[in-house]
């Protein structure tokens, strides 16, 4: 279970293996138990589509190491230690958890190994904890919430309450929003953090909501407290004096489905939406659809990209830890999330954010587009970026 | 913030929806230990498993039928856990006991993993109780009521069984007293397994009812075990009355602690149950007096 070889990548491609066909060890470490092993299995299921997509473009073949965090900090930072001093991996990928990726963070940039990082999006990550050997392909907490400010006070929506999960990523997510809500001119006419994880029942916080004066809600909720939220949100039929807006987290199409209708109606905001319309997305979503069943969400689509990514660094001919690291930070294409690229000063991904609603569609609930708001590349946060050196 | 009548009587209501769920939860577990001594940390677990039952029964025969046969499911997983691993367990102190039904919440939460995935599951609400009711000049979900309806009407039914029954006074008389109930003819065994499945069977209703308005993962027991801890350790082990009040004085705490103090939110209920160990240690109405 443990090693799951994908050598023989380069075989396939005849015309374009290079004499000097590098074989590059990639340590993958997603959380395959524990609360987040759905979010685990998409990024992973992401990869390997994306290895399988963009393999033969490079000459470098890859052998994976797979192994589970389990989003217990001191467990990752052994697996990690296992990764980088006993199988010598040249690149990581991977780290759902934003506490997962403290934990290792000063073990990887001190053994100099880069790594892709391809779903925690605390902030700090790329701003005052920035490394040149870590380079982020999925989002930043505040990243994908900044732009929705403005875009609901052009909305003509004045008055706000917001709520979301008293933790690191729930206060980020919130700032971000109200930071840019109000340099709008909108008003934040109530806040409330709920206990994380130990909040069964949101009732007492929906009905301050009401009480507040506000003409809609903004909330991040994620996995199964985004789930019970919507559909307590909706049970008190507050959706249709209150809209409930958010980072689009609360309605991923991971979990959507257990959502129900109460999730229809909703408007959030995300660095991807399924139903995108552009090439690439019809490819990476139809592949993805053909191998899972499922639709395919913002964690694997980040599991993509990070293959993809890594590919891209290869081509350039970097094949040990540093020249990999210098060239991560240089990646840049045009995917299903529209066109990415490296900012060079946080190592964080520029990347537009889609406005989307949740709609009743043919076969359950679908997406749709309302807007896509342009990149904009993360505040520098403090970050101070070293060069690399041999 | 306009904090009128119905503003508040919203907020007793959720504190009351808020406490039947957990009395449902921790009326099993506290009459299991009062009764047989045997503290089962696995409850949760059984909880979670009455919810997945119940998701998955839905799909089948609609609400209802996860609502009546999950419960009943999760007895008969009771049955096995009683006779498989329980009944071993009963001369072992209470040590042991709690090392191994720890561990059976983790092997149980990697079972449900198995069978179900880790996505999250969902149960829609019945039609008949969809909706909202009109009460109090508010407008309340029609489910929730449903809950708290459902609460106290467990309630009443235990309070008559174990107050006016025979069987009721043979509980009554095996958590006094078990081996003075015993030479008195009555067989303690037999009792520890009825109320032991019937324990499990509530857990599992309190899932299923649950469900529909949580969201149904793998973790959820783990979640609620915490809460359900803190009500009978406040209430006082073994009785009733203690587990009522301990979800009362649960419910409300945090649910007005939420409105009224939400920084303190999650700490006041621990604070208050510091105070009860300090001040009564047995907490408030135990079964032995």
């Amino acid at each position: 279970m443990k090693r799951a070889i994908l050598a023989a990548l380069g075989l396939a491609t005849g015309l374009a293996v290079p004499a000097s066909a590098e074989d590059i060890k990639v340590g993958l470490m997603l959380p395959y138990s524990g609360v987040y092993a759905a979010l685990g299995n998409d990024i992973e299921a992401g990869f390997n589509l994306g290895l399988e997509h963009f393999g033969a473009e490079t000459g470098a073949t890859f052998e994976i190491i797979k192994e589970d965090t389990e989003v217990k900090p001191p467990v990752a930072l052994g697996k990690a230690k296992k990764l980088i001093l006993q199988d010598e991996v040249d690149v990581m990928a991977g780290i759902v958890s934003s506490g997962v990726l403290a934990a290792v963070r000063d073990m990887v940039h001190g053994a100099g190994v880069p790594l892709i990082v391809a779903n925690a999006g605390n902030d700090e990550a790329t701003g005052e904890q920035c490394s040149p050997f870590i380079t982020r392909m999925s989002f930043s907490n505040g990243q994908v919430n900044r732009p929705m400010g403005k875009w609901m006070y052009d909305q003509g929506i004045r008055k706000v309450f917001t709520l979301a999960p008293d933790y690191a990523a729930g206060r980020q997510m919130i700032d971000a929003f109200a930071a840019t809500f109000t340099a709008a001119g909108g008003e934040i006419v109530g806040q409330e953090f709920t206990p994380f994880q130990k909040t069964q029942d949101f009732g007492p916080y929906l009905a301050q909501a009401k009480a507040s004066g506000a003409e809609a809600v903004f909330v991040f909720y994620a996995g199964g407290e985004a789930i019970s939220f919507v559909k307590q949100y909706d049970s008190f039929g507050l959706k249709a004096e209150l809209p409930l807006y958010g980072s689009g987290f609360l309605t991923s199409s991971l979990y959507v489905e257990a959502e129900g209708p109460a999730a229809e109606g909703v408007i959030t905001a995300l660095h991807y939406v399924p139903t995108l319309d552009n090439a690439a997305n019809v490819a990476f979503s139809e592949a993805f659809k053909a191998k899972t069943g499922r639709v395919p969400s913002e964690y694997a689509v980040q599991g993509y990209d990070t293959a993809r990514a890594l590919i891209e660094a290869t081509k350039t001919g970097a094949a040990d830890r540093a020249s990999l690291a210098n060239a991560l930070r240089a990646v840049s294409f045009e995917g299903p999330r529209g066109k990415l690229a490296i900012d060079p000063a946080t190592n964080n991904v520029v990347q537009p954010i889609y406005v989307y609603e949740t709609v009743a569609g043919e076969a359950g609930l679908t997406q749709k587009v309302l807007g896509a708001l342009p990149a904009e590349a993360d505040p520098v946060n403090g970050c101070e970026m070293p060069a690399i050196t041999n | 913030m306009s904090l009128d009548l119905g503003f508040w009587a919203l907020q007793g209501l959720n504190a009351l929806q808020l406490s039947m769920l957990l009395f449902l939860l921790s009326i099993g577990l506290t009459v299991i230990f009062g009764l047989m001594h045997f503290v089962n940390l696995a409850h949760g677990s059984l909880y979670a498993l009455g919810a997945y039952f119940a998701a998955t029964l839905a799909g089948f025969g609609g609400y209802w039928a996860g609502f009546f046969l999950a419960p009943v499911a999760v007895a008969g997983v009771g049955v096995l856990l009683y006779s498989g691993l329980i009944r071993r367990m009963r001369k072992s102190g209470p040590m042991a006991q709690v090392l191994v039904t720890f561990g059976l919440i983790f092997a149980m939460l990697d079972l449900t993993r198995l069978f179900w995935g880790d996505l999250a599951l969902a149960i829609e609400v019945p039609e008949v109780l969809g909706g909202r009711v009109a009460l109090l000049g508010i407008e309340y979900p029609t489910y929730r009521l449903f809950i708290i309806a459902l609460g106290l009407a467990i309630f009443a039914a235990l309070a008559f069984v174990l107050g006016r029954t025979q069987i009721g006074a043979m509980i009554r008389a095996g958590v006094d007293n078990d081996a003075m109930a015993a030479c008195l003819g009555i067989n303690v065994e037999r009792l520890f397994f009825i109320v032991f499945c019937v324990g499990c069977a509530l857990a599992g209703l309190a899932g299923a009812v649950a469900a529909p308005l949580l969201s149904v993962t793998p973790d959820m027991g783990l979640q609620i075990l915490i809460p359900t801890l803190i009500v009978i350790v406040i209430g006082g082990l073994g009785s009733l009355k203690g587990a009522i009040a301990g979800s009362l004085i649960f419910g409300f705490v945090q649910t007005f602690g939420a409105v009224l103090a939400p920084q303190l939110a999650s700490v006041l209920i621990y604070a208050l149950l510091a105070a009860v160990l300090v001040v009564k240690p047995v907490g408030l109405f135990p079964a032995k007096g």
